[in-house]
């Protein structure tokens, strides 16, 4: 069981996912502004945000920066398909999937245990604990450290640098990214993978623009290293 | 007989009119300079020559004995040529039919018709004849005798004179006409280009202003001058553009609201169906629990069935308003062909159903998503129209810069009637059809996908049957930026 916070202002799709997701027996936390949202973050601690992207007042966008100033927990934009940008923007604030509307609670869950499942990934006995160049990557506490202090990565940002370090040196495509960290099996948008390299890389490296741990293969994809 | 476009120019014919007038009418002049000159230089020679013979006859002949003998003769015959001075003619006696008495100089000999006509003529005669290649004139005067001015004369005074310098003087005068006609005909090509320019200015401006219209440029006018017809072309020319760039802004201001419209519905609908395709499967999960009563679980299973169509038929809506307002944009990436096909055909459980012909390691540069939709569509199709259990076969062949993939089934083929709008929205297979497949718009927005790539996306029939679709992409697509 799941303890779901869903932020939407319009009561029929609150209303429906939320019926949906209980009927796959997930317990559903229901606001419909982004202010309330936040303070029912730091009243009731759910394990997952469900986050509308058009909200009144403080926009969806706003709410999720918010959120990720004092917390890592799992986010998933909700998002009407045209509001592309809005969808870019949103990744970049920090959010770790989105879906479109309408969804069937079916996807919506799919989408959250994927999100979920890269907070608790199993650890390959061989490398629970490498360090790279300033890194420190533990993958049995699921933390990364930075000169010795811990960086607050988001799940999926961790996820996809636990994945890249897996396998120093080697390439990936962005489909190759999408269906190893995002889970996704059909063909994805590359954008979550380029908005998630970005904030990776200003958590991480010393020169954001000039990356030396996670590096762009021009026409390919992405690599950890060569250090 | 080929002749160059060019020479059928309004330009050339006019230089051509104006040079064929010109020509005429300095020839024409010409000519009747040549003629009247001829004519006036002529008969006065004609006329002095008489009358200065008259002249020395009528103070000689009085001299004469009343029977000349042939001395005589010969006599008046020098001293008529000695008068003569400067017009330097030969005289020739003949008394009574006698013979010619000349004064020894050598004369042309006088015309026969001339001596025949003298012997009894009443007045004085003249005839122009050549010798030797010069005109030469010849008079014959009758002289009567005093006794019998009535009866034929008994002496006929001859007079021969070369024409040559009155023939150079006409000559000359014929070469000026002739030499003044040619550059006359020649500058009139001057003023016939002028006047060409002049009326084929407005009417290359319309030209010009014509074939920008017909690109696309409603806006285009064109500047009159003047009040003529060309003017009034011109006028009639604006008028029409105007008529037709406010029917045209009509038209796409039409468009674009029902364009516009469709994808406001579709959005609107967007909402409330995000509530109910939530819950589908709350209402399935019921309809199926053998709890309710069997028509109100029918009923569930319909709505929610019908939910879940009518979220594809608006997701499907919106994807083509997005064409329709060329806000769809490719996410261009290399893949390995195979391994696409593979996935699509996988992703859909469709790999025991489809065979597939592709060449192993075959990369292009596309949109993988926006082909896996392509792909979908046509298999989907396949499976559905050909019949049950039909063979659906997926094959890719690739050129140096083109990629061929045929999706080919072994059903009934594609009605003949149906197959130009095999592409439109909305066509259905059959009308008869019940409503079970698709949205209606799956191989329209296949082909705005293939399209969009630069390629292009066609349906046949194959002579063995069955419908074969074919897509055909770019290889080398231009590399589209994407962010480090």
């Amino acid at each position: 069981m799941t303890r779901v916070l869903l932020i939407e202002d319009d009561p029929a799709v609150r209303r429906g996912v939320s019926l949906g997701l209980r009927h796959r027996g997930h317990e559903t936390l229901l606001v419909s502004t982004g202010e309330d949202g936040l303070a029912e973050l730091v009243a009731s601690a759910p394990d997952i945000v469900l986050l509308d992207l058009m909200l009144p007042g403080m926009s969806g966008l706003e709410t999720c920066r918010r959120i990720r100033a004092f917390s890592q927990v799992p986010i998933v934009i909700l998002s009407a398909r045209d509001d592309d940008v809005d969808v870019v923007v949103g990744l970049e604030a920090g959010a770790d999937d989105y879906v479109i509307k309408p969804a069937s609670s079916e996807v919506i869950e799919a989408r959250m245990r994927a999100v979920l499942r890269r907070t608790t990934q199993p650890a390959s006995a061989d490398q629970a604990r490498t360090t790279h160049g300033d890194l420190f990557v533990d993958r049995v506490a699921l933390r990364v450290l930075k000169h010795g202090e811990q960086l607050a990565l988001a799940p999926t940002e961790l996820k996809l640098l636990l994945f890249l370090t897996a396998a120093p040196e080697q390439t990936f495509s962005r489909q190759q990214l999408l269906e190893q960290v995002w889970e996704h099996t059909f063909y994805g948008d590359y954008r979550l993978v380029d908005a998630c390299v970005m904030r990776l890389r200003a958590k991480i490296e010393n020169d954001p623009r000039n990356p030396r741990y996670i590096q762009t293969v021009r026409g390919f994809g992405y690599r950890f290293g060569p250090l | 007989m080929i002749r160059p476009a060019r020479a059928r120019g309004l330009r050339a014919q006019l230089v051509l009119v104006f040079l064929l007038v010109s020509t005429i009418s300095a020839l024409t002049a010409a000519a009747v300079t040549y003629r009247q000159g001829h004519a006036a230089i002529v008969d006065r020679a004609q006329a002095d020559v008489l009358q200065e013979l008259r002249a020395h006859l009528a103070s000689r002949t009085p001299d004469l004995p009343a029977d000349p003998a042939e001395t005589d003769l010969r006599r008046l015959a020098r001293q008529l040529d000695l008068a003569a001075g400067t017009r330097g003619w030969h005289t020739a006696l003949s008394y009574r039919g006698g013979p010619l008495i000349a004064a020894g100089k050598q004369a042309p000999p006088l015309p026969a018709h001339l001596r025949d006509q003298a012997a009894s003529a009443r007045t004085a005669l003249a005839q122009r004849f050549h010798h030797a290649r010069t005109p030469w004139l010849a008079v014959a005067v009758p002289v009567t005798a005093a006794a019998r001015p009535h009866g034929p004369s008994p002496l006929v005074a001859y007079a021969s004179v070369s024409l040559a310098s009155q023939q150079r003087d006409v000559d000359s005068l014929a070469a000026a006409a002739r030499a003044g006609a040619l550059p006359v005909a020649l500058a009139s090509v001057v003023p016939a280009l002028l006047a060409a320019r002049r009326l084929l200015r407005p009417v290359r401006r319309l030209r010009t202003a014509a074939e920008q219209m017909a690109g696309g440029s409603l806006d285009t006018r064109v500047s009159i001058t003047g009040d003529d017809e060309l003017a009034d072309l011109g006028r009639t020319f604006n008028t029409m553009a105007a008529t037709l760039q406010a029917d045209a802004a009509a038209l796409r201001d039409m468009e674009a609201r029902a364009r516009r419209f469709a994808a406001d519905v579709s959005h609107e609908l967007r909402t409330p169906l995000a509530a109910m395709a939530a819950v589908t499967e709350v209402l399935d999960a019921d309809a199926a629990s053998g709890r309710l009563a069997p028509l109100t679980a029918e009923a569930l299973q319909l709505v929610s069935d019908e939910t879940r169509k009518l979220t594809r038929l608006v997701e499907d809506l919106i994807e083509v308003s997005r064409f329709d307002a060329g806000a769809a944009v490719l996410n261009l990436d290399d893949v390995d062909v195979s391994q696409l096909i593979a996935k699509t055909l996988a992703l859909r459980h469709w790999h025991d159903r489809v065979r597939s012909d592709v060449p192993p390691a075959l990369r292009a540069r596309l949109d993988p998503r926006r082909v896996d939709v392509i792909i979908a569509n046509l298999v989907g199709n396949a499976l559905r129209h050909g019949g049950p259990a039909v063979p659906v076969l997926v094959q890719v062949q690739a050129g140096a810069d083109q990629l061929a993939i045929t999706v080919s089934d072994d059903g009934p083929g594609i009605p003949a009637d149906l197959l130009p709008h095999v592409f439109d929205r909305f066509t259905k297979g059959d009308a008869a059809r019940a409503r079970t497949d698709g949205s209606g718009l799956g191989l329209a927005i296949a082909s705005e996908n293939a399209r969009l790539h630069g390629g292009t996306l066609t349906a046949a029939n194959a002579p063995g049957g069955g419908a074969v679709l074919t897509l055909t992409l770019p290889r080398n697509q231009p590399p589209n930026l994407w962010q480090t």
